[in-house]
């Protein structure tokens, strides 16, 4: 299979990359490991008459602590997400999240970047943003903005990100020795969530459960209020509305969501 | 467009269509048939090759994308008459059966080892799970593996150089 004709720009610096999405437009897209947006392009869901390749821009890239959060360039691959000290530390969920998308080889060269702004409801990253109540940090025309992690994720494969406007930088709390819980439910090795759950300080975070990763809201209601983990992981399906498909239909995957928000909450590292 | 890459240690210049997949460049452009096409679509493994030292697989990685990358293919890791540790742990231990899925193997097999070159059995099948054998030849590849990292494989550099392990020139 291969991808429709294209023009192709690396970009040097994200300033140059903006300049050349207010040139382009719509017809551009932003590439970046390229492991969500090639395999589209070549199966032609994907058409962009521009590619500009922010892969090798180097202030894009690497994870710094700053106060109480981490900041981790967008370029950062999964590889070395899951590999760094700072982050296994600080946000280890974040750090196990990595080492679960795909295999080594996609690990190699996808990026948290490139998987948010792509906002598959059934991948890791976004699960995990929102499960830590992390931001992004979006860079545009007008300047920089930060966005929450609850307000990023708008819908299948929709994001806060406006046209002319780049994903630089990605922000969780570091949080050292904080109990989290993962779990995510597949039939086959790298694939997808068929659902996942993901949950840390008394948020709950829930993939494949909808068009966008969701908290499971009354369930950190009743923990809060005292519940305990097996009470509470019985209302984590309450107000989700899950796709069906050849794995699970809507009952079945609400059932996974009580048992994986069960497990997340006993099972902490 | 121009790109400059190095493949197998050879300084590369190609006059390509921004649309040219790396495994494509490789077979068709550079001969060099050792990556396969297998699934074409990031599942089966068979076209791994190292980019900068570490495995990715060739179809989802477009040419351009390489441009001042070390890329080394199965042809550049060792040659017939010396064969890199990893090849040869293959041979000994039978860890192939038609061979399709070989060479994306023993190449996301040296990259694992670069990064850990001591693995227990389980690492090593998970740190193959993005390779896909259909004759279900899995038990000798994994053995293979063990063998090959009991040989020093993880610090054995590919015969055309760009050493496995190593992120240059990024």
């Amino acid at each position: 299979m291969i991808p429709a004709p294209f023009d192709y720009v690396a970009a040097t610096s994200a300033a140059h990359a903006l300049d050349l999405l207010a040139q382009h437009g719509d017809d551009a897209k932003l590439l970046a490991g390229g492991h969500s947006l090639l395999p589209m392009m070549k199966l032609r869901l994907a058409q962009p008459a521009v590619l500009i390749d922010i892969g090798q821009v180097e202030e894009l890239r690497g994870i710094t602590a700053s106060g109480d959060e981490l900041v981790i360039g967008a370029m950062t691959r999964h590889a070395e997400l899951a590999a760094s000290d700072l982050v296994r530390a600080g946000a280890p969920l974040l750090a196990h999240a990595a080492a679960q998308v795909g295999d080594p080889q996609i690990r190699h060269r996808g990026t948290i970047g490139g998987s948010l702004a792509h906002a598959d409801p059934a991948a890791d990253l976004p699960m995990a943003l929102v499960a830590l109540g992390g931001s992004v940090e979006v860079r545009g025309p007008g300047g920089s903005r930060v966005v929450g992690a609850d307000d990023f994720f708008a819908g299948y494969f929709e994001t806060a990100l406006e046209e002319g406007e780049l994903l630089a930088a990605v922000r969780v709390p570091s949080r050292p020795g904080v109990p989290w819980g993962y779990q995510k439910f597949v039939r086959r090795a790298n694939d997808w969530a068929i659902v996942g759950a993901a949950a840390i300080g008394g948020r709950i975070a829930l993939a494949n459960m909808g068009p966008k990763p969701v908290r499971a809201l009354a369930a950190e209601q009743a923990l809060a209020g005292g519940a305990s983990p097996a009470e509470a992981a019985e209302l984590a399906a309450e107000g989700t509305s899950p796709g069906e498909d050849i794995h699970a239909d809507r009952a079945y995957r609400q059932h996974l969501a009580r048992v994986l928000t069960r497990r997340a909450l006993e099972h902490q590292s | 467009m121009q790109v400059k890459l190095t493949v197998n240690g050879e300084a590369r210049s190609a006059d390509i269509e921004p649309r040219l997949l790396l495994v494509h460049y490789l077979r068709e452009h550079l001969g060099l048939r050792a990556a396969n096409v297998g699934c074409d679509t990031t599942s089966c493994g068979a076209c791994t090759v190292l980019l900068n030292g570490r495995s990715v697989k060739s179809c989802t990685v477009l040419t351009a994308q390489a441009a001042g990358a070390q890329v080394i293919t199965a042809e550049g890791l060792g040659s017939k008459d010396s064969l890199h540790p990893v090849q040869a742990a293959f041979r000994q231990e039978h860890g192939l059966q038609c061979g399709f899925c070989t060479p994306g193997m023993v190449m996301a097999a040296t990259s694992l080892l670069a990064e850990n070159p001591n693995p227990t059995e389980e690492q090593v099948r998970e740190g193959l799970e993005g390779n896909l054998c259909r004759c279900t030849g899995y038990h000798n590849i994994v053995r293979a593996v063990l063998a090959a990292a009991q040989a020093g494989g993880g610090a054995a550099p590919p015969a055309a150089g760009g050493g496995a392990g190593q992120e240059a020139g990024q």
